[in-house]
């Protein structure tokens, strides 16, 4: 209040008559309580969410902070880092590595871990993917928004440049191919269904993109893609019963593990590699055209 | 090897061919299909129960041609498949109570993906019940989390998609922290499955090398399934996703969903961990404090909630915190307790929501209090139904709500320090539970008020039929708890040994 | 303390793959903007990989495809952590694409991506008795 500086300064001065300011007060009536006015403007609203976007910041950075010593304690506390006596190097590892080749036929001991020893984890992991295309469809088919929805043009087309038509024209096929390698040798070097099916996958949407939604839709049918999921996953979780089955009840199973090192061995890896690549790659590319436009 | 042993691989299968074969077969199919499903389950899991606690044996089943630790197995007892008969029941029931609502919230074009959403949960639910390997609980929870998100966002009105992202991001912070645990825990053991992993961790536990690490782990693991069930402070999204959903979705999610990853944890301490270690790590107490909390400040939540959904939802957060305030306890009726509450929960949890969606119906779909006034009037059944599921929840004998907490009273006078907190949020909740309860269910008993216009509306009853088929199973286990308890102590034992 | 300390700058890539997490969760639960909520969930599972992977390595060991018959454990790395990755990525990829759809659905609806609006939204709409 600017009374409350000129006082100071009048009193620093020696201007200041104390007993008729008291004097002055006394005689005033006492107001009636004003009601309460709540003042609340644009102003005093942006800084009170400042502050309280402060407080929150805070709050976030430090439970960040409190996590990160958390877990930094329990790192201190494991074993090094690439040292050949830790816990994990045991009888597990052990057989994985030393008995793989004979008793799953594949070469790359992680595809025999994960299509055989543990191949119930990976039939989990490829209905996780089963799931989360059917959860994206159910969210992107809603009656809300239009079956396909028409946009005049995309944002860039890029159709008219000829440099993208030329090389992706070139390109699609080799990613393609190189895809189905990756795919198929997933038993005999680092790759396999996973890893496969991404690639195959990316070389569908770079045609989606360059040719457009429509084109892709008329080339890659939604009804097709479903068959295929239903097939590849269909024939995933027959095999694996098989398999499960006889080697639970102890009987003998009558796919043979090959000769190790050639494409056409290791028993079962190899057909389930191939319906593992075309699930991921029906399913990233059902992502892509449901995120583009609302409809495969 | 008995044939009946086969049968929970059995189950777990033929809910991945159906969810497989929904997909493309459309509604209609799929409809039939799932409730095909779901009573196959209920039969294959009743005979897998009445083998293994006819024989007292439990069992593991290899899923491959090698045993633990280099492939997969699931293990069979007593507690694993009456869990998941429990959940059959719940599930076959809340969807046969939902039908109706199913084909009014739920839009034709996503009603196949609805189905094979069910399904889904049903496999994943199955597997976490049955599981020998905590990598491939992982697996399961992720589907379990994302089918879930699926029967709840499936609904197209209302507030379903902010329910949904909260409920997402909720539980995926529940599986990252779980996941990390699991890191934490093999990196110090080296195993994954459950026998190999209770002899390691207690000889790494008796060594003492890597106490801090496996302290640290577990308190993750426990951590992650708490947040995922609904654990008092990480609740939040519990209420919005449970009241937006459609009834029959409702009733899975709070009914069944959360009891899962409880049971999970309790299969993990049990055949993990090992209950001596686990309980040496003190994460126990941490459980129970939040436990209380939860019993007294959910149900606080609760009275102040003014949709009637949102105040059942409320209520299955303050029940969950029963669930956990048994697992903190650290003995081993404490876990039978929990196992009842569960087991009561799910029965009881389903028909309040068939029961408050039937009674906001019978008033024009209004779920507010003032608007509820008199619903028992025009619909008596639901009123009845309602009633006897707010009795259970308070805990009058005779109904099952009184059995999980007349264990957990009992049990909390052999308890050390935990003893007068316990008791006296027990005492606070129950006060509390009666004071939303039992007013609601006063309210919808009032005489209606004049020139009010709503008459008695047509029951249909095949929406009542499950709801009563659920009161019936909560009124036998609530009179004539005994088998079930002697049960329960069956399968405990079978537990502890391998 | 010291010993500590030593330990951590020798296990230096958990370390880092542990910081990851922290703030890929942070961002998870905090951020008030949807898509960041998207990236931490990846950030978060990355740190949890590289974690794993780097679990996995022993010293002076190659990968674990058996090459010119030698299946002497001695002679490769620990393959189960490479197989647990695997699976962890195909699970991460598909609850991002949930999530993405989830963000897709809500910004086509409510026409914004931040949290702090959308719950304002809500509460506005949260009028009389029906859900």
């Amino acid at each position: 209040m600017p009374n409350e500086k000129n006082l100071l300064r009048r009193w620093l001065n020696g201007q200041v008559d104390w007993s008729a300011m008291l004097e002055q007060q006394q005689t005033e009536p006492p107001k009636a309580a004003a009601p309460y006015e709540p003042h609340w403007d644009a102003a005093d609203a942006r800084r009170a969410v400042r502050r309280g976007q402060w407080a929150y910041t805070t709050l976030a950075v430090a439970s960040c902070l409190l996590l990160a010593l958390f877990l930094l304690l329990t790192v201190a506390n494991l074993p090094p880092y690439g040292s050949d006596s830790a816990p994990t190097v045991n009888e597990v590892a052990q057989r994985y590595v030393e008995k793989g080749t004979e008793e799953t036929g594949a070469v790359n001991t992680v595809a025999g871990l994960i299509l055989d020893y543990r191949a119930f984890d990976t039939l989990g992991e490829s209905f996780v993917l089963f799931t989360a295309m059917c959860a994206v469809t159910m969210l992107m088919n809603a009656p809300g928004r239009r079956r396909v929805r028409k946009l005049d043009q995309d944002i860039v087309d890029y159709y008219q440049d000829p440099i993208i038509r030329t090389v992706c024209k070139m390109v699609i096929p080799i990613i393609l191919l190189f895809g189905i390698y990756i795919l198929l040798n997933g038993h005999l070097s680092p790759g396999g269904g996973f890893s496969g099916g991404a690639i195959m996958a990316s070389a569908l949407i770079i045609y989606a993109l360059v040719w457009g939604g429509e084109r892709a839709a008329k080339a890659i049918p939604a009804k097709t893609v479903r068959i295929i999921v239903l097939c590849a996953l269909g024939f995933y979780a027959c095999s694996k019963t098989y398999s499960f089955f006889t080697g639970s009840n102890h009987l003998p199973s009558i796919i043979s593990t090959g000769t190790p090192g050639r494409i056409l061995s290791a028993g079962l890896i190899l057909p389930l590699n191939v319906s593992v690549g075309f699930v991921v790659c029906c399913t990233m590319y059902s992502f892509y055209m449901y995120f583009r436009r609302g409809d495969v | 090897m008995s044939f009946v042993q086969n049968f929970p691989f059995f189950s777990i299968i033929l809910c991945l061919l159906c969810a497989v074969v929904t997909f493309v077969a459309g509604d209609r199919w799929g409809r039939r299909l799932t409730v095909a499903l779901l009573s196959v389950s209920i039969v294959l899991q009743g005979c897998v129960l009445w083998f293994c606690a006819h024989n007292n044996i439990s069992y593991a089943y290899m899923m491959g041609h090698f045993p633990a630790p280099w492939g997969n197995e699931i293990m069979a007892g007593v507690l694993e498949p009456l869990m998941a008969l429990v959940f059959s029941v719940v599930m076959l029931l809340s969807v046969l109570g939902g039908m109706r609502h199913i084909e009014h919230d739920i839009g034709d074009g996503s009603r196949a993906l609805y189905w094979v959403m069910v399904d889904l949960t049903l496999v994943s639910l199955l597997a976490l019940c049955y599981t020998n390997d905590i990598f491939t609980g992982y697996v399961f929870i992720e589907i379990c989390t994302i089918a879930s998100c699926g029967i709840l966002c499936a609904r197209e009105s209302g507030r379903t998609l902010l329910a949904s992202m909260r409920y997402m991001v909720f539980s995926l912070v529940g599986s990252g922290l779980f996941f990390i645990g699991v890191v934490y825990l093999y990196s110090v053991t080296g195993q994954l499955l459950f026998p190999q992993l209770l002899e390691t961790v207690g000889a790494v536990w008796q060594n003492g090398a890597y106490r801090p690490a496996v302290t640290i782990a577990v308190g993750l693991i426990s951590t992650g399934l708490a947040i995922k069930s609904g654990l008092f402070p990480f609740h939040t999204w519990l209420p919005e996703a449970h009241s937006q959903a459609s009834v029959a979705s409702s009733c899975i999610l709070s009914g069944v969903i959360v009891k899962g990853y409880a049971f999970l944890l309790i299969k993990i301490i049990y055949r993990a961990i090992g209950p001596a270690v686990y309980y040496a790590t003190g994460v126990q107490n941490i459980l129970l404090v939040l436990g209380l909390g939860g019993m007294v400040i959910c149900s606080v939540s609760a009275i102040r909630a003014r949709h009637l959904k949102v105040m059942v939802a409320y209520s299955s957060a303050a029940q969950i915190g029963y669930i956990f305030m048994g697992i903190g306890m650290g003995t081993q009726v404490g876990m039978l307790a929990a196992i009842l509450q569960v087991i009561n929960h799910a029965l009881t949890k389903s028909m309040l929501f068939l029961s408050a969606v039937q009674l906001s119906d019978a008033s024009q779909r209004h779920m507010d209090f003032p608007h509820l006034r008199g619903a028992g009037h025009r619909d008596p059944a639901a009123g009845i139904l309602f009633t006897a599921g707010a009795l259970s929840m308070v805990g009058v004998p005779l109904f099952a709500g009184f059995i999980p907490k007349l264990y957990f009273a009992q049990e909390a006078f052999s308890l050390g320090w935990q003893r007068w907190p316990v008791l006296l949020a027990l005492v606070a909740s129950t006060v509390l539970n009666v004071l939303y309860f039992l007013y609601t269910a006063v309210l919808i008993w009032l005489p209606q008020e004049e020139g009010c216009t709503c008459r008695r509306i047509k029951a249909h009853w095949d929406e009542k039929l499950p709801a009563f088929v659920l009161l019936a199973l909560g009124l036998a286990m609530g009179i004539h708890s005994a088998p079930l308890t002697a049960l329960l102590r069956q399968g405990f034992a079978l537990f502890s040994r391998y | 303390m010291n010993g500590m300390f030593s330990h951590l700058i020798e296990n230096y890539q958990a370390c880092v793959a542990v910081v990851l997490f922290a703030i890929g969760m942070c961002m998870l639960l905090f951020d008030k903007n949807l898509l960041k909520k998207v990236i931490g969930l990846d950030i978060m599972d990355s740190g949890t990989f590289l974690l794993l992977a780097d679990r996995g390595y022993i010293t002076g060991r190659s990968v674990p495809i058996i090459s010119d018959g030698v299946t002497d454990m001695a002679h490769y790395i620990n393959p189960l952590p490479a197989g647990l990755v695997l699976t962890g990525i195909v699970v991460s990829v598909s609850v991002s694409a949930l999530m993405l759809g989830l963000t897709i659905r809500i910004y086509n609806k409510y026409h914004t991506l931040n949290m702090d609006a959308l719950y304002l939204i809500m509460s506005n709409r949260r009028k009389g008795g029906r859900i």
